[in-house]
């Protein structure tokens, strides 16, 4: 275990990636979230750290410190199916007026706090269609998760910024084949 | 059983206001307010507008899964459900008391989830509003405002937090979906790293605690009469107490007093709950109204969390907290504290509570024994109470002799609450809104009466959501003729 410095952080450098699904193992297709966290945790990837929560909350912006990129990965009821990966901004929303907080106002607190800029930040958002409590992941989210596990693999886990963003630009989740 | 203002004498002939979801409170809740042709309120109701069986969701599963499986009720007090469960289930494995490294792990555990849950609430959720006061702006009336002109606390708030959660990390085994207690007792105790990684930091969490407790003070006294007046109701108050009255949120006996003070049940054995709490309906709401049967359903009422706690108990063990309360309940000239704002500057005082407890704790040798777990003669039946962050939480569990639930009740801390919340919000109704034009300010009085309560509506309904703000104006024939909405960048835009 690292040792705390005077204000809870680790003294050893993080993780240059850090990657932070979250979501509820017991309402559906929020599991995709946590689901792809334990796919993940199996490939052991080197220079990235795996986090998963129930939901993003303001003593996250601690896990964004000293970080090189940051990716979010959230089951979503309003992507475009099956996934979408995109940039995302610092952006002052009103989701810190509930017990949960968005991925931009996460940035946005973290800029405001450390009075610095965020590190680039993803976000990559699989479709949901089911969120009930007790029910397991939906046939049509199970194929969605599929396919972004197989574009994970190939094209973010590389740990380069850059081509995230190039693989941002030429993106068509459709054509993703496995 | 009905209250003034619950129900219009003629509720088709007024215009019904909707105040849909309440922000800065978790779940997904509204508030509708009847007004007639001369704006005065005729009718002021809490709704919960979704529900979902958990109970259900609980029923068939083997009973040694439900410590874990109950912390995916609620994203935000998991520890809570997590320590209720494990309680019920030591009745079940026949677990009379814990080794003390188990005892002192759990207490440990549950003061880190208080902590954090706490803080969480004041610098995040509420501090907004008191900082700025209900009137300000409502872009600046948020924690980025806070950010902005008081940096140091909303860091501290961020550092107390993860302070609180890494408590839970190190004593439930894992960040989320912790597996620390176990029927019988815990499956680890805190090793020398452990526990010097937690003290490093806990000087400066006492003191940013104390520090707390001093702003909301400050806050408080700057305008007492208001602060003592608003969204005040008088009630009974019922929370969990040591055997010598000391305050206790992990276990105890049941105390309840009256709005003067006096005693109406003490030291009853939580087991017995179901002699002492009953649990009323009404059509209007699917949230369940718990009231105290000696008194009956109409008058039985009252109120958890932690206004109820600071105000029974006789005393706190930890000496800065003590000190606290004995300044707050001279506020009170004898009688139980009745202002709902004070729920802050209680919650606060807890708040030193648990960091003067965890700084006890760590240096307790017994929290790194390896004496973890008791066991006894099964049992078909577990009733698990424990106080948290908002109140008295129930976790009722029947058995078959496979070791399957066949029957679970669960009262959450909310549903306590769910009758006062509502005499709060007709309070504020009473005295701030009626005869007046509805704004977005007087609208937020309403809120933040109901925020007061921390109110956490994915427990009481099981429902999670994000909630932009939504006011709509409704006829006597159901027609909506106004609509302002409040949209997730702060906005206020009229819709209709």
């Amino acid at each position: 275990m690292s040792t705390a410095t005077s204000e809870g952080r680790s003294e050893i450098k993080p993780a240059a990636t850090l990657i932070f699904t979250w979501g509820n193992p017991s309402r559906g297709d929020d599991a995709i979230g946590p689901e792809i966290y334990q796919q993940l945790k199996k490939l052991e990837l080197e220079n990235v750290e795996l986090q998963t929560d129930f939901q993003l909350q303001i003593e996250h912006v601690i896990d964004l410190e000293d970080r090189e990129r940051i990716l979010f990965i959230d089951a979503s009821v309003s992507a475009t199916a099956p996934f979408e990966f995109n940039r995302i901004y610092a952006e002052q929303d009103d989701s810190y007026t509930t017990h949960a907080m968005s991925p931009q106002s996460l940035l946005s607190v973290y800029e405001k706090v450390n009075k610095q800029a965020a590190p680039p930040a993803f976000m990559f958002s699989v479709r949901g269609y089911a969120f009930d409590l007790g029910l397991p992941i939906s046939n049509k989210a199970a194929f969605n998760l599929d396919k972004a596990m197989f574009f994970i693999k190939k094209q973010i886990i590389n740990n380069d910024t850059k081509h995230w963003q190039k693989t941002i630009q030429n993106l068509n989740p459709e054509n993703v084949y496995f | 059983m009905t209250t003034p203002l619950e129900t219009a004498d003629h509720p088709e002939q007024l215009e019904r206001i909707v105040i849909e979801p309440l922000t800065r409170v978790e779940g997904h809740g509204k508030v509708t307010l009847l007004q007639d042709e001369n704006k005065h309120i005729k009718q002021a109701r809490l709704h919960i507008v979704e529900f979902r069986g958990f109970e259900k969701f609980i029923q068939g599963r083997p009973y040694w899964e439900l410590p874990v499986l109950v912390q995916r009720l609620c994203g935000i007090c998991p520890v809570s459900h997590h320590l209720a469960a494990a309680k019920a289930c030591d009745m079940l494995v026949g677990a009379r008391d814990l080794t003390p490294t188990a005892e002192k792990i759990r207490r440990l555990m549950h003061f880190g989830q208080t902590l954090q849950s706490h803080a969480l609430h004041f610098f995040h959720l509420c501090s907004p509003d008191l900082l700025f006061g209900f009137d300000d702006v409502v872009r600046h009336r948020n924690i980025v405002g806070v950010i902005e002109d008081h940096p140091e606390i909303a860091k501290q708030g961020v550092l107390l937090r993860k302070y609180g959660q890494e408590v839970i990390r190190l004593t439930a085994g894992k960040r989320i979906h912790g597996t620390g207690a176990i029927p019988g007792g815990v499956n680890k105790s805190l090793n020398r790293e452990e526990i010097d990684y937690l003290l490093k930091d806990i000087d400066k969490i006492v003191q940013w605690s104390v520090d707390a407790v001093a702003l909301i003070k400050r806050i408080f006294f700057e305008q007492l009469d208001y602060h003592m007046a608003f969204a005040s109701i008088d009630s009974s108050m019922m929370s969990m107490i040591a055997e010598d009255g000391a305050f206790d949120i992990y276990h105890g006996g049941l105390r309840a007093v009256d709005k003067n003070g006096n005693t109406i049940f003490d030291h009853v054995d939580y087991t017995c709950y179901n002699d002492y709490i009953k649990e009323g309906v009404k059509n209007w709401s699917y949230m369940k109204f718990p009231f105290i049967e000696s008194i009956g359903a109409e008058n039985g009422w009252y109120r958890v969390g932690p206004l109820a706690r600071v105000n029974n108990c006789d005393f706190f063990t930890t000496p800065l907290a003590e000190k606290e309360r004995i300044e707050f309940k001279a506020v009170g000239n004898g009688k139980p504290v009745q202002s709902s704002l004070a729920y802050h500057w209680a919650r606060l005082i807890e708040l030193l509570h648990c960091s003067e407890s965890i700084n006890e704790l760590l240096h307790d040798p017994d929290i790194s024994g390896t004496d973890l777990l008791n066991k006894g003669d099964m049992q078909h039946t577990g009733i698990g109470v424990l106080e948290a962050p908002r109140g008295t939480l129930f976790h009722h569990y029947e058995i078959d002799d496979d070791s399957i639930v066949t029957r679970a009740n669960l009262i959450v801390s909310t549903t306590n609450n769910n009758q006062a919340m509502n005499e709060s919000i007709r309070q504020v109704a009473s005295n701030y809104l009626d005869g007046n034009q509805l704004t977005e300010p007087l609208l937020n009085q309403i809120e933040v009466a109901i925020r007061a309560y921390d109110p956490c509506l994915s427990c009481a309904t099981h429902a999670m959501g994000k909630m932009p703000l939504e006011i709509s104006l409704v006829n006597e024939k159901d027609e909506i003729i106004d609509r302002l909405e409040k949209r997730v960048d702060g906005n206020i835009r009229r819709t209709l």
